[in-house]
């Protein structure tokens, strides 16, 4: 519409200049235009990345505060079955649920129903079974004496309690009278959330109020350290070989292609590997770290290749020729001269994989890291799983509250990825300083 | 004794040697003249002779603890009652079993004596095994190192030979990568190979039909259906194409606006707050596209009415295409963003000089001269998009079909892979071999992706420098 009002002008000065003008306005419209869609883009990055910190962490906030229930216990013998504290068989076999029920009911009138009775009981975590056994094996004395316990509750109070703390509808499975019950509790009083303790201090459980991440976390940490152990070493060798000594020929050629392409293989392919040579071939036992951290090593080769050369790469060539001008050998100008110079880059690499192999979790899958573990593992050769693979099992648990721990967990590996990167990121401008 | 106590004599007896060689070295200065007589400083002698030691010793260790559990299992059927030896091999696998398990003290029930007795005689196999070991790792150890130290005099070349087997050392770890590289492709097409006697390959690569679960009972060679792959090419390029579809033009245009128009400051905060997003694990991204985007865009396509048109399933291959393509995005920005930068500043500035906008800079100056890194960089995006696993496998679901309705659930290559590979299996079933059969498949794609792209980046990079 613009150019047909102007036309009359145009006819008459025919000149260039003239003709850029009047297109300037939609060439500027265009640029701004443009210049927009660079915007929507960067912002449609940020946006996602703002978007999943936010789900993670107001999903997964929670996690970290536990709803308890505070009762008044009797450790009355008859109703535990036990007579000698100092029997470990009697301890063992304590009833201690009847405890916790009698407690209930000086709160609750005592339901006659008997599927009622197991629905209050129910309010209650399994877990304070195991807890007040070790208080009575740790305090014989308790025996017959009345006690004030905040126990750990059910899964589904203690979302019923936060999502009521939070005025977020309650999408749990709780019977009526169970709510009432709960209210009347938390009327008085006796329900309350504290710290989550065992959030980091157990190891996974099939009841949510329970599991931890601390086998997983631990799992990590050995499959990590093999990784570490293996790939830095004979990483920065082959680096060394391939940029100090390595003759150019086809044959070193032939390995930089493969490591090149081997940086882009599918983390499967390399689970399909340890699944056929390390299982396999070699008969290695399913789901411990030790495993794990072979896969995760030949997939991390690469990239401390690839980040070692470019670090070796960079110390100039007068340090090594001043070294060997100085009648130094090969190998003391590398040990003495350029390993140094070159090792915070190298480092940084490192680092980059490490952060790399943590996230990883296909690969691990196809060799059994999968394996519901409660165990916490204590060396290379146990059984045990990752925090990625944590993470996935706990997401396709039904229970409500597994969503809250699997965001939890969440937050933790991102917590150790930020750190790493962070710590390569100090690393490399450390590097660039000196330069 | 056990490996890991082994290890610890092992290495103090690396460093007694170490102190051996050298000492001797020093013993032997004294008669020429102190350390400028010698051949190599001390150090070298004591070296050579710790890696003359270590490397058969570590060499023969490794060997034997590979070896241990066949010899084991080999001497142990030998030593089994004679009509248990006669027995099918399953059968025999299934007695070792049970015997294995009752050594190492996981099996509790009845058993029969030779049981018990076999369970015994592998426990003392392999204490006797270790000990034997042990003695002779650590007897060869010192007879070496006893032969090196009498060899040692002031003319031995200690340092060119310790160096030389430096650079071999280093050559070996060098040639790790071409081990793994052997080692997928003959793990992968062996396993293959095993699957396709069994499963035509046309049949394989072109059948419509993909259900692998159902092949649990006797197999027929040659009469196996259900293993078609092509509803999972289907599904992995309809996944891998929404995810383009998002990641390409944002991905591109951040790179663009980073690098031409953006603040030096506001580029040094925005590219790396971008590269988190790549280094954010796929597990996260799966789990938030199956907790929040699935579900959303299943009440979004509800509430439009989709539903009466399309089947709209609540693990749609729309939600993990959409997530995959923000985990790309900082990908093929940053991979963009450094062909961009190689683009001559001159190229720009000639431009600017005639009177073009930046815009037009871009359009037609900077991207035909960078369009083949970019498209480089695209191929390894491509690549990375089939060969994502965790996203598709807890947002797309496991429904083999063909379609083109990103609202249905779909499956890929990689997640049944995965899924076929996951939990105890037996290897020589179709239905696992089948998952090295996608391997390879996936495994070929990807590597001819690879080796297409960084050709087209390396060559194009070679223009101006």
């Amino acid at each position: 519409m613009h150019e047909s009002k102007k036309r009359p002008d145009n006819t008459s000065t025919t000149s260039h200049v003239d003709k850029v003008k009047l297109s300037l306005k939609k060439r500027y419209r265009a640029e701004k235009r443009f210049r927009m869609y660079g915007i929507m883009s960067v912002s449609i990055g940020l946006f996602a990345l703002i978007g999943l910190f936010y789900q993670v962490i107001s999903n997964g906030i929670g996690a970290f505060q536990q709803t308890y229930i505070q009762l008044q216990l009797e450790f009355d013998p008859a109703s535990l079955g036990i007579t000698d504290a100092s029997s470990e068989e009697q301890l063992r076999l304590g009833d201690y649920g009847k405890i916790i029920q009698n407690a209930l009911f000086t709160h609750i009138d005592k339901p006659q129903d008997r599927k009622q009775r197991r629905e209050l009981y129910n309010l209650v975590s399994v877990g304070a079974n195991f807890h007040l056994h070790k208080q009575l094996t740790q305090h014989p004395e308790l025996l017959g004496r009345e006690v004030t316990y905040w126990l750990l509750a059910d899964d589904d109070v203690d979302t019923y309690f936060k999502s009521r703390e939070s005025n977020q509808p309650f999408t749990g499975r709780l019977s009526n009278s169970q709510v009432t019950w709960i209210e009347k509790l938390i009327s008085t009083g006796h329900v309350k959330t504290k710290f989550n303790k065992a959030f980091f201090t157990s190891g996974d459980s099939a009841e949510p109020e329970q599991a931890g991440i601390l086998g997983a976390l631990l799992g990590s940490f050995f499959t990590l350290v093999v990784t570490l152990v293996l790939s830095f070493p004979i990483g920065v060798a082959a680096a060394i070989y391939l940029e100090e000594y390595a003759p150019v020929n086809r044959f070193t050629d032939f390995i930089e292609v493969n490591i090149n392409n081997l940086a882009a293989v599918p983390s499967v392919i390399f689970g399909l590997l340890g699944l056929a040579i390390f299982l396999n071939f070699f008969e290695m036992p399913r789901s411990i770290p030790l495993v794990g951290g072979l896969v995760l090593t030949l997939m991390t080769l690469p990239t401390i290749i690839i980040s070692s050369r470019a670090a070796i790469k960079a110390v100039p060539p007068s340090i090594r020729q001043a070294a060997l001008g100085m009648g130094a050998s090969k190998m003391q100008t590398i040990w003495h001269h350029v390993l140094p110079l070159a090792l915070p880059g190298m480092m940084t690499g490192t680092i980059i994989g490490m952060a790399q192999a943590l996230g990883e979790t296909a690969p691990l899958l196809m060799i059994g890291m999968v394996a519901f573990i409660v165990d916490i593992p204590g060396s290379v050769n146990d059984p045990s799983t990752v925090l990625p693979v944590q993470i996935f099992l706990w997401s396709d648990s039904p229970e409500r509250a597994f969503v809250e721990r699997t965001s939890a967990a969440i937050m933790v590996l991102l917590g150790f990825l930020l750190a790493m990167n962070t710590l390569a990121v100090l690393m490399r401008k450390k590097l660039e300083r000196r330069r | 004794m056990s490996t890991s106590i082994l290890l610890v004599f092992i290495i103090v007896m690396l460093v007694a040697i170490y102190a051996l060689g050298y000492g001797r070295s020093m013993s032997l200065a004294k008669t020429v003249g102190g350390v400028p007589g010698l051949n190599s400083l001390p150090f070298y002698y004591g070296m050579l002779t710790v890696l003359w030691s270590a490397i058969p010793a570590a060499l023969l260790l490794g060997v034997w603890l590979i070896f241990q559990a066949d010899i084991i299992e080999m001497l142990v059927v030998q030593q089994l009652p004679e009509d248990i030896r006669g027995l099918e091999k399953d059968e025999i696998n299934l007695i070792l079993n049970k015997i294995y398990n009752v050594a190492y003290g996981q099996y509790v029930g009845d058993t029969p004596p030779f049981v018990i007795a076999s369970a015994e005689f592998i426990l003392g196999l392999e204490r006797n095994s270790q000990w034997l070991v042990s003695i002779v790792v650590l007897l060869s150890m010192a007879i070496i190192a006893a032969i090196i130290w009498l060899k040692i005099h002031p003319k031995m070349k200690a340092r060119v030979r310790v160096e030389a087997i430096f650079k071999n050392m280093l050559l070996a770890c060098a040639c790790i990568a071409i081990l793994t590289t052997i080692g997928i492709v003959f793990s992968v097409l062996f396993e293959s190979l095993r699957f396709f006697q069994q499963v035509s390959v046309f049949e394989f690569l072109f059948g419509l039909e993909w259900a692998p679960q159902a092949h649990d009972g006797e197999q027929v060679p040659g009469k196996n259906s259900g293993f078609g792959a092509l509803p999972l090419f289907a599904g992995t390029l309809l996944i891998a194409s929404i995810a383009m579809l998002i990641a390409v033009p944002t991905g591109l245009m951040s790179a663009i606006y980073l690098s031409e128009y953006a603040p030096r400051r506001a580029r040094a905060i925005i590219k790396p707050l971008l590269e988190v997003l790549a280094g954010i694990p796929t597990v996260v991204y799966g789990f938030i596209a199956a907790l929040t985007v699935a579900p959303f865009i299943r009440d979004v396509a509800i509430v439009l009415g989709l539903d009466s048109v399309v089947r709209v399933s609540s693990d749609s291959a729309l939600a993990a295409g959409l997530v995959m393509g923000v985990m790309i995005i900082p990908f093929i920005s940053s991979l963009s963003d450094d062909v961009i930068n190689a683009v001559p500043q001159s190229l720009r500035d000639g431009a600017l000089a005639l009177g073009a906008t930046t815009s037009e800079v871009v359009k037609l100056v900077v991207i035909p001269a960078a369009l083949p890194g970019i498209v480089g960089s695209i191929l390894l995006a491509v690549s990375r998009a089939i060969g994502e696993t965790m996203i598709v496998m807890m947002a797309a679901g496991l429904a083999a079909k063909i379609t083109a309705n990103p609202l249905d659930s779909v499956t890929t290559v990689t997640v049944q892979i995965v899924t076929l590979l996951v939990g105890d299996q037996e290897f020589d079933s179709p239905k696992t071999l089948a998952a090295f059969a996608l391997g390879l498949v996936l495994f070929i794609v990807t590597l001819s992706l690879n080796y297409i792209s960084l050709h087209v980046v390396k060559k194009y990079r070679e223009h101006y420098e």
